[in-house]
């Protein structure tokens, strides 16, 4: 058997080429207008950076989000969940400390229990980490599929910037051979450094961040190395790609990044949603691509790069194949979530998200 | 709360997991083993699709324990597309108008939770309008 050394390169690539053979998106119903917390904290309607976020309703976590994604992954993969070798969930705010959502999510989508199932975190790309674990599981050989999920019901301080885009929602991969694919992993290649950018500490409620410090040494420089080095490592330029996606904590910074990048406003803005379900942490450049492959062609070329707090970056470079366009209308579009819209105010969000103290 | 008798459940509580009788084909839910039309042994496992509509419905303003910080709701009985009968909390309906006959789907939501959250979460089945046509 052939074994080519593939450790002495920045790049990671699997001698077992892998891919998406499905997906799913899942964004609650609920949107809170970024003008009601605008006026709640500044008395003027103006001044959030997005027009709206989703926000999950009083049933919803990030156990039965995950698990209406991980359906519509396997509506577009069409596999038995029992080939599923590992069910695994990225999150900031899985709903147990200590007890795994993904032993509850395998259970309701009908994985078998030969399963790998622990959580993940890290911040805001704790989703893109699994995939990366996934891609390596099936690269192996060691599975044939793996799920990967990155979804989150985010938190963000009553009055803190945050607040008008901390948002609900996500999407699950599931990896599998290249040759089943609705889009191929070309190679992914992740950046990381100890950059306390953002954090939560055990048992807090909502995050603290260094304000302009997430900027420059954290978002920007983690996302740009990570995306320079794979294209530079692969031997590509922004202008081989069709779409783009990075981790979209608000409108700006995306496209500000991809510009750095070389990328246009028409790569980036088809899987920018965050200025219409907000900054949906683990799932925020997940379900960016999930937008992406709603509408890719076969043969397009898409780059994906997440950001994640504390801090790092994963980049992903994807070739969709001929098989999305029988796979993708099997499960709802990621646009009918986004479509599928109640407006809540302040006072209903509050008792959405839990803020209010019941003595 | 009583672990053991949620965790048994978990297959027909998560996905509307019952049964088919190999002897008349009726589809059972829940799961008991023997079939409620012909009286034969029915123990092989059936995956409902989730599909159904309103037969009845109400809507819960007093609420019993455990499902207090979810009123108003509204309580639904549901014919799935197979056949049975199962009684189920309506969810995601935003504005829309409940009306008897409206096609319904399942969805795996949080279905118990103690107030002071240091409780087992229970998760299953409700039905919601459907999304896709």
């Amino acid at each position: 058997m052939e074994n080519k050394q593939t450790t002495n390169t920045k790049l990671l690539r699997t001698n077992r080429k892998t891919g998406i053979v499905g997906y799913g998106a899942y964004i609650p119903r609920y949107r809170l207008p970024g003008s009601e917390v605008a006026m709640v904290w500044t008395g003027s309607e103006k001044g959030s950076p997005v027009k709206e976020k989703a926000v999950a309703g009083l049933d919803e976590d990030v156990i039965t989000m995950s698990i209406e994604a991980a359906r519509n992954a396997l509506l577009r993969a069409d596999i038995d969940p029992c080939e599923l070798r590992a069910v695994w969930i990225g999150s900031e705010s899985h709903p147990y400390a200590v007890k795994p959502s993904g032993t509850v999510v395998a259970e309701a989508i009908g994985a078998s229990n030969n399963i790998q199932s622990g959580d993940w975190e890290f911040a805001c790309k704790a989703g893109s980490e699994a995939m990366v674990a996934a891609v390596a599981m099936v690269g192996s050989g060691m599975a044939n599929y793996a799920l990967a999920i990155g979804m989150d019901t985010a938190q963000g301080k009553p009055s803190d910037a945050l607040e008008y885009t901390a948002g609900s929602g996500g999407a699950a991969y599931i990896i599998g051979p290249a040759e089943e694919s609705v889009a191929e992993i070309e190679a992914s290649y992740s950046f990381v450094s100890d950059t306390p950018d953002f954090w939560r500490r055990p048992e807090q409620k909502y995050p603290e961040h260094g304000q302009r410090f997430t900027g420059d040494p954290a978002y920007f420089h983690h996302i740009e190395s990570a995306g320079r080095t794979l294209l530079e490592e692969l031997g590509a330029k922004a202008s081989d790609f069709t779409y783009a996606i990075f981790h979209q904590p608000n409108p700006k910074f995306p496209m500000k990044a991809g510009k750095d990048l070389g990328f246009t406003e028409e790569q980036i803005k088809p899987g920018l949603l965050v200025p219409v379900i907000g900054n949906t942490y683990a799932g925020s450049s997940l379900v960016g691509l999930s937008a992406v492959l709603d509408i890719a062609k076969p043969g397009d070329r898409i780059l994906l790069v997440s950001f994640g707090s504390g801090a790092g970056s994963d980049a992903f470079a994807l070739t969709v194949t001929d098989r999305i366009t029988s796979r993708r209308n099997s499960a709802p579009t990621t646009a009918e979530y986004i479509a599928r819209r109640t407006e809540i105010n302040y006072a209903t969000y509050t008792r959405f998200r839990g803020k209010i103290d019941m003595g | 709360m009583e672990n053991p008798r949620h965790w048994r459940l978990n297959k027909q509580r998560y996905a509307l997991v019952g049964e088919v009788c190999p002897h008349c084909e009726a589809k059972i839910f829940p799961p008991r083993d023997v079939c409620p039309e012909c009286g034969g042994e029915a123990k092989n496992r059936f995956g409902f699709s989730g599909k159904g509509k309103v037969f009845s419905y109400t809507i819960m303003r007093d609420a019993p324990a455990g499902y207090e910080h979810n009123t108003p709701y509204t309580v639904a009985i549901v014919a799935l597309d197979e056949g049975p009968m199962v009684t189920a909390q309506l969810t995601d309906l935003g504005s829309e108008k409940v009306e008897i006959g409206m096609p319904v789907e399942m969805v795996t939501r949080k279905i118990r939770e103690d107030v002071e959250k240091k409780g087992m979460i229970i998760y299953g089945y409700k039905f919601r309008p459907v999304m896709q046509g």
